[in-house]
């Protein structure tokens, strides 16, 4: 077991929210150690799930819009201009039962005095049989990473919400024809979007519709779908398949430490990043269900700095300024 | 420490991958893959680590789409291993470091 020197501030997680942090307490000189995550094409990773997006039009300062994995490096750079280090592993275990409050990564430990959590969430499965066994076969989480290989074929996107919605648009680059299934009969995404993708003659939406069963040896060969309404099943031959169903926090790390809604989001108290303990702020779509943006993630990011930096001035005078 | 890492195209892939004296690793990726993107710098230091054990090399599918058909590639990153010119092991998603090197481990004895 290995441990590093005491930080004033470890921020765990590394998207809009986490990288915000970083920057706004790295230019207070707290250094803060960013324990920023590990490579992955399916969960939680570096830079959060902007990586796997293509163009974002809507983060302000880029009227021609910007790729999400090149926002995020700038963002890294950003922070580390200010003296931020990153650690690219995940955080595996925490203790903040007592002070100085610890993280682990593996065996290291690392302490510190104010811990922000922006682990974000990650995209959830379907969890039918033969889905895992056939990402990167035809099954993807990540349409910016994969569709390219769909050229002119028809593939299914599952999921009614605004990632659901973007990669079906972004998908008619390449497939002919992108169908969109739903459990509903209207979508949660933003109108839009919606209006951009109904208007598109290569998208058709199957409304009140699931998947039920995922087909295929080695790759991906058919899905059986299911109404909702009548039960009625059929099969659609199709040779990809897009899951965007929604988003599921990465709190697991700290169930029984930290509050937690029904759906395992993290409580901060209104109007502040703090959580149920002391010295440990959250921010990002860990603790925000609603707005999921990457500017209201950073916005919440540039908050937990703040109150990080006051609780530090608070309980340490000026000593670690 | 680039100069570790063998980019690879549709004119020289096949030499490469049969003249090598290690187990190869190809790195299928592209420009618009955010994921790619993360996992360069881990595929760069096991290449400097691990040289003279494993031969490491880059396959841009984006240029040279023909090659990542061949070997039914559907997902970037795939990392595929070649050994005496077979493709005997594929890795598809990215991951971090510790975990790549358990996954390679098998061909770096």
């Amino acid at each position: 077991m290995t441990t590093h020197p005491h930080r004033n501030v470890i921020i765990i997680g590394s998207g809009p929210a986490g990288l915000t942090a970083a920057i706004y307490v790295a230019r207070a000189s707290l250094s803060p150690l960013v324990i920023e995550g590990e490579p992955s094409s399916t969960s939680d990773q570096p830079g959060g799930q902007l990586m796997l997006t293509t163009e974002v039009e809507n983060f302000p300062g880029f009227p021609e819009g910007v790729q999400g994995p090149e926002l995020m490096q700038r963002m890294r750079d950003q922070a580390a201009r200010f003296g931020a280090e990153f650690l690219t592993e995940k955080a595996t275990k925490i203790d903040f039962s007592s002070h100085p409050h610890r993280v682990w990564v593996r065996d290291d430990e690392y302490t510190a005095d104010v811990v922000i959590v922006s682990t974000g969430a990650r995209s959830l499965m379907l969890g039918l049989e033969n889905e895992a066994r056939l990402i990167g076969h035809g099954v993807s989480t990540c349409a910016t990473c994969d569709g390219f290989f769909f050229r002119g074929q028809e593939i299914v996107v599952v999921g009614g919400g605004d990632s659901a919605i973007e990669e079906a648009s972004f998908l008619t680059k390449f497939a002919s024809k992108v169908t969109i299934i739903h459990r509903r009969d209207k979508f949660r995404a933003s109108k839009i979007m919606q209006e951009r993708a109904l208007a598109n003659p290569k998208i058709s939406v199957r409304w009140n519709a699931q998947v039920t069963r995922i087909v295929g040896e080695a790759k991906l060969s058919a899905i059986e779908v299911t109404d909702t309404v009548t039960g009625a099943t059929d099969t659609m031959n199709i040779g990809g398949l897009f899951v965007a169903i929604g988003h599921r926090p990465n709190t697991d790390v700290f169930a029984g430490v930290l509050d937690m809604d029904d759906n395992g989001y993290l409580v901060t108290q209104p109007g502040s990043s703090r959580t149920n303990v002391p010295g440990v702020f959250a921010c990002g779509d860990v603790q925000d269900h609603t707005y999921r943006q990457a500017i209201t993630a950073a916005g919440s990011g540039c908050m937990a700095a703040i109150d990080a930096e006051r609780w530090l001035e608070h309980h340490h005078g000026s000593a670690n300024k | 420490m680039s100069e570790n890492v063998i980019t690879l195209t549709t004119a020289n892939f096949d030499e490469t991958i049969r003249s090598a004296t290690t187990p190869v690793l190809v790195d299928f990726w592209a420009e618009w893959c955010g994921p790619c993107k993360q996992i360069d710098p881990v595929i760069r230091e096991i290449a400097t680590e691990q040289a003279g054990a494993l031969t490491v090399a880059k396959l841009n599918v984006d240029d040279h789409g023909d090659i990542a058909m061949r070997f039914k590639v559907m997902s970037i990153p795939t990392m595929i291993v070649f050994k005496n010119g077979e493709a005997v092991d594929t890795l598809v998603g990215a991951r971090g470091k510790a975990a790549l090197l358990r996954d390679l481990a098998p061909h770096l004895g």
